[in-house]
């Protein structure tokens, strides 16, 4: 009789430690954010893809999301609490979820994960990251054509090769229609500190720089631009109501496209490992509309996005000589992608300290 | 106005009752907040405090086969614990000694890093006995950098608050900065990540299939050693004099100079240990990143143990649910994670207040009079 | 160098604001930890306001009084109800950010106007001097203010004496007939109103937006320049300006080209804090005068 009791104790116990079971959404998709989705950057554009998987399937799945996740020993467990209660896809959206991802993924081998800017894959792991750097040399293009001292201000946040290449991409297309651009460098040492983004803006601006351009998350040194009336180019959104009379165009990461995608393999029974690294052709890299410049920039800015889109041209396009005077590609080659991967030097025309 | 009438003796019954009374303050505060936000008030609180409880009853009862699964989220409370204990038991004696480190954060950093410099130093194959010098070197990287407040203190009257909380700013931009260069890993596409540590250099787990490793041990022997020392020892008796009226303890010839030394070195060294235990076990490598927030939330510990070394386990135990809880929180119940701040704000207040009752009987009076 | 001072100046304000109330919370004998918690409020009940009103006037009130009411509770539980009050500022500060994120979710993404510069004619572009300390926001020249006056009230009014027999020694402060009690939660709640008014200046001028965590921090310095300026207020705006001035360099410098990793120069600002108070710690004088000796400790009333 008491071990009766128990055992139905323990079942009740049972039922209400396992959440939500039997509802009716096909399938569970969790998130696991790195940053607030209150950032207004790298974390809201991932949540902005999940809000469009959700209005995509409607009842058929259910999300889940967790933010502000430390890329330490948190994110371990809060990728097993998610694959452990049932979510059956997952995106850790940032490069240190890449280990404890592959071990949870080990340990819950029906449950498919998606790694986003990381280089390891196993059977349920894939990767995926986009080409941001194609969406730079289009606002380099402009900038090349904008500027009137010549002088583009980079706020960057920390040497990572991801940023190092936009730096790069940027600084090349630039020059490309515009051999005097130089491009100086501001490192911020931080995704996202607004008011430091907005000194960082200020003191480029001091030394000359007319375009700002930025790979850090808050839109402050946008604004920062906009209230000195200098020229400057959105992140990750569309900024344009931070700085709507400077504001020549922004990258906007859209995984929207992505997450719907690998949502539907999963529902549809053909999910499987890949890595996948897609750029303005897929549509994860998007330009917004195209302000605040005359008629000729904006016709040369549309033509790079599509050639690049197309393939005709490739930002990274040999010779291409390192700051030291190295030769990194020869004449004609195009950078592969494992040397884009790894990219730790400065083209010519880069001014400002790299870390090694 | 509130007034407070001193009892005349601490009550015990109140000592025990003061956590039941501020939890359930929270209970009834937290389920108004869950209730705002739309949520059902006892389902939600039952998932934010009591689900490790739970899947602990239940690895407890189920048959073999069906309850291990059921021991993780147990397990993790206890990992997540380990590290705050260990720098919240140093501290409650470094308090007792009315000398204030509040960068621990910054201790348990430099733990990591000189820990880190060993196991990324060493020859391949090392074997599992260079935890040994891998944890006295975290020990003795944080005690080093506890010694310069204490230093400044002693010599030239510097503030120990200040100066220990400056340092923890530039221990943070110190391992960034060894994370990217010297430390960095050379095949690591660049990223600011040093090389993952060696076999011989991770904590030893204790139960299969769980995170949970040696560190529990050395978080529950550094507490009881603690509390022996400062109960039963003279160099405690010492602390606490000092601690509680210095003019007494230098009348005692007691030096206070020397209890500084020995309150920051204590627990900077153990907050050194805990990087040094909790990069090993979880993150096995350094990175710019290593949870050294711990460092500010064990000073909550260290109250909620009522500085008391093994209080401080206690204390470890309820922020790790309350940490966990949150997390569930966002997962089960789809709260966003400013929700469970406000929350665990909550819980802290009342414990804190709570406490007040063990020496005082409060009465409200009308305002005007003191 | 020019735009460095003039950023010097604006970077400077939100420390300098969050450091005087800090300044008078602690002369009256209370340390409140709880300063990021308390800007953060400030910050997005400011930008709430701001922007639901469309008056940054109000905006500025309600920053204030979002510190304000966050100081209340750390009063409730730190001075009537004697819990320890560096673990008590701690909790408001966890509280703050979760309530300041909960607040401001429907604002993320939202722009402003930042507040309105002043303009002197001819005397704001005749010099440089005049191009550097002229042609701020009106909240610039509040925080200088607010510094006069902390620094009249505490060295020439009644009211500033009790402040300080309060803060040096409550049970004679009490003796001599003060509400010790009493102006402790004034004092704190004066600090949390300036702590608010800081967090404010950061979402409607210095970056008119708002976005979680954006104080990022600076709670955390102005606690460190109240020290660094030994608790004195006409310190605490040359602090609050050097502070300011280091954290500059550590973009201006790459501008310049200083050869020197960045990590380092973020690391200046606290080393520069940790040397300028050894210096003036080592004069015993400088310190006793002007420290509050009764800091953190908790008083009861006996009678």
């Amino acid at each position: 009789m008491i071990r009766k009791l128990a055992l139905a104790a323990v079942a009740m116990l049972m039922a209400a430690a396992t959440p939500m079971m039997g509802q009716a959404a096909e399938l569970k998709v969790g998130f696991v954010y790195v940053g607030p989705i209150g950032d207004f950057g790298w974390t809201y554009q991932h949540d902005q893809g999940r809000l469009a998987i959700e209005k995509e399937f409607g009842d058929r799945i259910e999300t889940t999301f967790v933010e502000s996740v430390p890329e330490g020993p948190d994110a371990e467990r809060v990728i097993r609490q998610l694959a452990a209660s049932g979510h059956g896809l997952i995106f850790t959206t940032s490069f240190g979820y890449m280990d404890p991802t592959l071990k949870i993924a080990k340990m819950f081998p029906d449950v498919k994960f998606e790694h986003a800017t990381g280089y390891k894959r196993s059977d349920n792991v894939s990767t995926y990251s986009a080409r941001f750097y194609e969406g730079r040399a289009v606002i380099g293009t402009i900038a090349g054509m904008m500027t009137k001292t010549n002088k583009i201000g980079y706020i960057a946040s920390v040497p990572i090769p991801e940023v190092v290449r936009g730096i790069n991409a940027a600084t090349l297309a630039a020059r490309k229609v515009n051999p005097d651009v130089t491009t100086q460098v501001i490192w911020v040492n931080s995704w996202y500190d607004p008011g430091k983004e907005a000194d960082a803006a200020k003191a480029l601006m001091s030394n000359g720089a007319d375009i700002i351009m930025q790979h850090t998350d808050s839109p402050a040194g946008l604004q920062a631009a906009e209230n000195a009336g200098v020229f400057a180019f959105g992140q990750a959104s569309d900024m344009i109501q931070f700085a709507p009379t400077k504001q020549l165009t922004a990258i906007i990461d859209d995984w929207a496209p992505y997450y719907v995608e690998r949502t539907r393999a999963v529902l549809d029974g053909a999910w499987a490992s890949q890595d996948s690294w897609k750029g303005i052709a897929a549509g994860e890299v998007v330009m917004a509309p195209y302000t605040n410049m005359p008629d000729d920039v904006k016709a040369a800015a549309e033509k790079v996005a599509a050639d690049v889109a197309s393939g005709a041209v490739h930002p990274f396009t040999g010779p291409i000589k390192d700051r030291d005077g190295t030769e990194r590609i020869a004449a004609d080659a195009v950078a592969d992608d494992g040397m884009m991967l790894g990219m730790d030097w400065f083209v010519e025309g880069v001014e400002g300290d790299l870390p090694k | 106005m509130i007034l407070l009438d001193p009892r005349p003796q601490p009550s015990r019954a109140l000592a025990l009752l003061s956590p039941v009374i501020a939890i359930v303050l929270t209970l009834v505060a937290g389920g108004i907040l869950m209730a705002a936000m739309g949520k059902d008030p006892v389902e939600a609180l039952s998932i934010y405090f009591f689900q490790p409880f739970k899947e602990f009853w239940l690895w407890l009862t189920l048959p073999p086969g069906e309850a291990e699964m059921w021991l993780y989220t147990p397990s993790e409370v206890v990992v997540k614990a380990i590290p705050l204990a260990l720098i919240g038991a140093g501290l409650a004696v470094c308090f007792r000694a009315n000398v204030w480190n509040i960068g621990a954060a910054g201790q348990y950093t430099l733990g990591a890093i000189t820990g880190g410099w060993i196991a990324l130093s060493a020859p391949d194959g090392a074997s599992g006995i260079w935890l040994v010098p891998y944890l006295a070197a975290g020990a003795l990287g944080g005690m080093a950098w506890a010694a310069i407040p204490a230093l400044l203190r002693v010599r030239f009257n510097a503030n120990e608050i200040l100066v220990s909380l400056m340092l923890t700013y530039v221990a943070a931009q110190l391992l960034d900065w060894l994370v990217r260069g010297p430390f960095k890993d050379p095949a690591g596409f660049g990223f600011p990540e040093s090389k993952e540590f060696q076999d011989g250099f991770i904590m030893p787990v204790l139960v299969g299939g769980t995170r949970l490793h040696l560190g529990a041990v050395l978080a529950i022997v550094a507490a009881v050693a603690l509390w022996l020392m400062m109960t039963r020892t003279m160099k405690g008796f010492q602390v606490r004099v000092i601690g509680a009226a210095p003019r007494a303890g230098a009348f005692a010839g007691f030096s206070q100079d020397r209890t500084i030394w020995f309150a920051l070195l204590l627990s900077g060294g153990l907050a050194g240990l805990a990087g040094a235990v909790e990069v090993s076990a979880t993150v096995q490598q350094l990175q710019p990143q290593i949870s050294a927030e711990y460092g500010f939330v064990a000073i909550i510990v260290a109250f909620l143990g009522r500085l008391n070394p093994i209080g401080a386990l206690f204390g470890a135990l309820i922020l790790a649910v309350s940490y966990i809880g949150g997390e569930n929180a966002q997962i089960m119940l789809k709260l966003p994670k400013a929700v469970t701040g406000i929350f665990q704000g909550m819980l802290l207040f009342f414990l804190l207040a709570c406490d007040t009752l063990i020496h005082y009987r409060i009465r409200l009076a009308a305002p005007g009079r003191a | 160098m020019e735009n460095f001072f003039f950023q010097m100046i604006i970077a400077a304000t939100p420390l300098l604001l969050a450091a005087i109330g800090e300044l008078v919370t602690e002369r009256s004998g209370v340390l409140n930890l709880g300063v990021e918690g308390m800007m953060l409020m400030g910050a997005v009940s400011a930008f709430a306001v701001a922007n639901s009103t469309g008056s940054s006037t109000l905006g500025i009130v309600a920053g204030a009084g979002a510190g304000l009411l966050m100081a209340l509770i750390f009063c409730v539980i730190a001075l009537s109800l004697l819990a320890n009050q560096a673990a008590t500022g701690l909790a408001l500060t966890i509280f703050g950010i979760g309530a300041s994120g909960l607040i401001g979710q429907g604002f993320v993404g939202v722009a402003l106007e930042p507040l309105a510069k002043l303009s002197v004619p001819f005397l704001s572009d005749a010099t440089m001097l005049g191009r550097i300390l002229l042609g701020h926001d009106v909240m610039v020249y509040l925080a200088l203010a607010l510094a006069a006056g902390v620094a009249w009230f505490l060295y020439s009014t009644r009211g500033g004496l009790a402040l300080r027999a309060v803060g040096d020694n409550h049970d004679s402060g009490h003796a001599l007939g003060y509400n010790v009690i009493g102006i402790r939660y004034l004092a704190t709640m004066f600090g949390g109103a300036c702590a608010g008014l800081g967090g404010a200046y950061l979402s409607l001028a210095y970056t008119p937006m708002w976005a979680e965590n954006m104080t990022a921090g600076r709670g955390w310095i102005a606690l460190a320049l109240v020290v660094f300026a030994t608790w004195r207020p006409w310190r605490v705006v040359a602090g609050a300006y050097l502070f300011a001035a280091v954290t500059q360099l550590q973009f201006y410098g790459q501008d310049w080209g200083l050869p020197v990793a960045s990590q380092f120069l973020a690391m200046a600002p606290y080393v520069a804090t940790i040397l300028a108070l050894v210096i003036i710690s080592r004069d015993v004088n400088l310190t006793k005068a002007n420290a509050p000796a009764c800091i953190g400790r908790p008083f009861r009333a006996e009678r």
